[in-house]
């Protein structure tokens, strides 16, 4: 009879950790930084893609519209997963697509964009990183929505995901 | 590529193979069957298929298939030939495929080696592996597949980290995972025996090897990762509190205290239920080191990946291991039969027992240190660290009465002891001790209670092992070295904590600096280009003799900075020179360091797993 007793209290107390460990395993445990909303992107003048023409950013960035600054890298996984949104997005009338290859091979990349159809407007090589640095990026893929004004209305670190997807298209609608 | 192939679908047999072998166990056990012979050639099939498909993936490293997932993850093509193969087990994919296959491999051995124990118990144990092997399976399959392809195929890796990129870190997740692994078969074991109702002598010493093997594999796999630590992190310093450190310490205390309580039931027929106890409390806390690690719940070095799917797998799996286990010892433990005499208080048996309750209270701590935060962040929300001051106040004060019983122990006799005769002469002993003790920090100035008493306890355990090396005509030798081997240890770990002398400083080339009596002057500094990293290296010249060159590693994929300490040893003390690049500034940090008796930290450990592995050869003799 002892021993029922016993037994239950090492089942409740066993289940007990195993919801808090539950739980502590959908916690984030990646340290993401406090954003400072509102921000205005630094401008910056970097080689067109695909005609190696210098081109500085606000020189693009005139309409009324919002404009979608992508960084990634034929190499980066993620950036696969994110791309599907990237073409939906493109699709969308109030918005335009400005990517920034991050430290990649221009064939590589070339292949990536033939493989997975292009959503860019315009892309920027960004060979070594420091335009990325610049713009405050912290890895591949990061993604920052921005007005004419160069304002940031949204920065996202990391993937594209169905979340953030719709967090876009409410705020462009 | 073609080895994907055959590296998935290995894999996928062997599971099958897997299954079949606990169908045929349990259809053996309801009709209660005598004869197991047939069953080898499928424990060796499923090791081998497990083989085949773990050599693929090193195939896949080695010629860089970046079609391949882990390797375009993993792996360079101008990595060092010895790193491409490491790289197999340096992630999380890879080294879920090594722990399986030593999983399968021990299972194989213990059937070879079984003979002895009754059929039914034998049954009963590979039911309980093949659970243990079919759960590994699958969560490797479903949520971690190795052999993953990345399409269209990538011109290059990502490359290992390299800080994980040097020889010792190669084996010893190999070791480390041989002494984690075989915990789960002294689980099976202990589970099956309960269930046949033989937990007795013969139980024991059969389990006995197994849990030295464990044992053994556990602390060399520890050591290498504390010499790693100890001059690739640059801390210098061989322990840190990390979690990860804790996760594997857990199951090494655990086995500790199993080896004892082993030994007292198989010469006393007694503690059985809590030679069980600990058995699966050895197991469970290995996998729950995996979880803690694999899941991101931690972070940590050895955090390979944060995948949330994985976390919830391995979790389940721990908890059913748990439920289940502890629903088998409740239904059973009455039955064990236990030898009802009373300990006399002066019996090795009851210092066995006593030192098994100081080492689950150290457990204790370590494992309410590591797992708190997460407890903590859960019901707070609030983010701590819990680091060596935690540590160091609950665990001191209860080190000094453990070391005295280490030493009294294994003098007292089983059953009962001579009255009053050898009580005497131990407590004159400890007094003189405490002379030298008192006299030792007197001479440092650095004389306190708690590290007056301390070090008097591990003086006292020091001399009386020592005594007992010299002396004895080797009744015990394995336990003999491995106790002389462990008040080394704690005596080279207390003296190497309290004389140790660092100085952080920042300097330019030809500076010159005095610190105590040394004088470290900044010669000169040179780069130099390697196959996969660029390195500046700095000449310093201590007292104009010893020449130290400190390394700072730029390697390029993926970029990472790394500091290499320069570490001149001898046999008294080590001095650790290390440098640090400074943002925008052409002076360099320097941390000087003189670590006393740094060596016999690691040689104490090798001889206390030399003590263990004794035990081996003797009873290969016999």
């Amino acid at each position: 009879m002892k021993n029922k007793y016993l037994l239950t209290i090492f089942i409740i107390f066993f289940t007990f950790c195993f919801i808090i460990l539950f739980k502590g395993l959908k916690n984030p445990n990646t340290y993401q930084p406090e954003f400072n909303q509102n921000r205005v992107l630094s401008d910056f003048t970097s080689t067109e893609f695909f005609s190696d023409e210098k081109i500085k950013l606000s020189t693009i960035v005139t309409d009324e519209k919002y404009y979608l600054i992508n960084i990634w890298a034929s190499w980066c996984i993620p950036c696969r997963k994110e791309h599907k949104f990237l073409i939906k997005l493109q699709k969308q009338e109030k918005i335009k697509l400005i990517g920034i290859n991050y430290k990649d091979k221009f064939k590589n990349a070339k292949n990536f964009l033939n493989d997975f159809e292009n959503p860019y407007q315009i892309i920027f090589k960004d060979k070594n990183g420091i335009v990325s640095i610049e713009l405050g990026a912290y890895g591949v893929p990061e993604t920052f929505l921005i007005n004419k004004n160069l304002q940031i209305i949204k920065k996202i670190i990391g993937p594209i995901n169905p979340k953030t997807y719709n967090e876009i298209i409410e705020i462009i609608k | 590529m073609i080895l994907n192939y055959i590296g998935s679908y290995s894999l996928l047999f062997s599971l099958l193979i897997s299954a079949i072998i606990f169908l045929i166990s349990i259809f053996s056990i309801q009709n209660k069957k005598e004869s197991i012979r047939n069953l080898n050639k499928l424990f060796f099939f499923q090791f081998f298929l497990v083989l085949i498909s773990f050599l693929s993936l090193i195939i896949l490293f080695v010629i860089s298939e970046f079609s391949n997932t882990t390797v375009f993850n993993n792996s360079h093509t101008n990595k060092p030939l010895l790193y491409k193969i490491s790289g197999t087990w340096g992630n999380h994919e890879g080294s879920l495929i090594l722990w399986l296959m030593i999983l399968t491999f021990f299972v194989f051995i213990y059937f070879l080696k079984s003979n002895t124990r009754p059929i039914r118990e034998r049954l009963f144990t590979i039911v309980f592996q093949e659970i243990i092997i079919i759960g590994f399976s699958i969560f490797l399959l479903k949520t971690s597949n190795p052999f993953n392809q990345v399409i269209p195929t990538p011109d290059q890796g990502l490359g290992l980290n390299p800080i994980l990129q040097d020889p010792i870190l190669a084996i010893h997740p190999p070791v480390l995972y041989l002494g984690y692994v075989s915990t789960s078969l002294i689980f099976s074991s202990a589970l099956a025996s309960l269930i046949c109702l033989n937990v007795n002598r013969e139980w024991a010493s059969f389990i006995k090897n197994w849990i030295f093997v464990s044992w053994i594999f556990l602390t060399l796999g520890i050591l290498l990762g504390s010499i790693w630590a100890y001059y690739e992190l640059g801390w210098g310093g061989f322990w840190f509190w990390d979690p990860v450190e804790n996760i594997s310490l857990m199951p090494w205390l655990c086995l500790t205290a199993l080896l004892h309580c082993t030994l007292v039931l198989e010469k006393r027929s007694s503690l059985g239920s809590w030679t069980i106890i600990l058995s699966i409390v050895s197991f469970t806390l290995s996998v729950c080191g995996t979880f803690l690690v694999r899941s991101g719940i931690l972070n940590s070095v050895h955090t390979f990946a944060n995948d949330p799917d994985r976390g919830v797998y391995i979790l389940i799996f721990l908890f059913f291991l748990i439920f289940s286990s502890l629903i088998i010892y409740f239904l059973y433990q009455d039955k064990i039969i236990s030898n009802k005499d009373h300990f006399n208080f002066l019996s090795k048996e009851s210092s066995i027992l006593i030192n098994n309750w100081f080492v689950m209270y150290f457990l204790s701590v370590v494992l309410i240190g590591t797992i708190y935060p997460i407890f903590l962040e859960v019901l707070s929300n609030e983010k701590i660290s819990v680091g060596p001051p935690f540590f160091n106040k609950l665990i001191i004060p209860f080190l000094i009465p453990f070391l005295i019983f280490m030493a009294i122990g294994p003098n007292l006799k089983w059953i009962k002891a001579k009255k009053f005769k050898i009580p005497i002469r131990l407590s004159i002993l400890l007094f003189i001790n405490l002379v030298i003790a008192f006299l030792v920090l007197k001479i440092f100035d650095e004389v306190t209670l708690k590290l007056t008493l301390l070090l008097t306890a591990s003086f006292y355990l020091f001399f009386i092992t020592f005594k007992d090396l010299i002396k004895k005509e080797y009744k015990n030798i394995s336990q003999t070295i491995s106790h002389f081997g462990f008040s080394l240890l704690i005596l080279s770990i207390i003296l190497n904590s309290f004389l140790s002398k660092e100085i952080i400083t920042n300097l330019k080339v030809g500076d010159e600096i005095n610190f105590q009596e040394n004088i470290i002057k900044f010669k000169k500094i040179e780069s130099s280009f390697s196959s996969n990293y660029q390195s500046l290296i700095g000449y310093f010249e201590i007292n104009n003799k010893h020449l130290f060159t400190p390394e700072v590693r730029i390697y390029d994929q993926p970029e990472v900075i790394t500091s290499e300490a320069d570490i001149k040893t001898n046999l008294f003390k080590d001095r650790f020179l290390v440098i640090n690049l400074v943002k925008d500034n052409d002076y360099l940090n320097v941390r000087y360091q003189e670590k006393p008796l740094m060596i016999w930290i690691w040689l104490s450990t090798i001889l206390i797993t030399i003590g263990g592995s004794l035990s081996f050869i003797k009873k290969y003799e016999k």
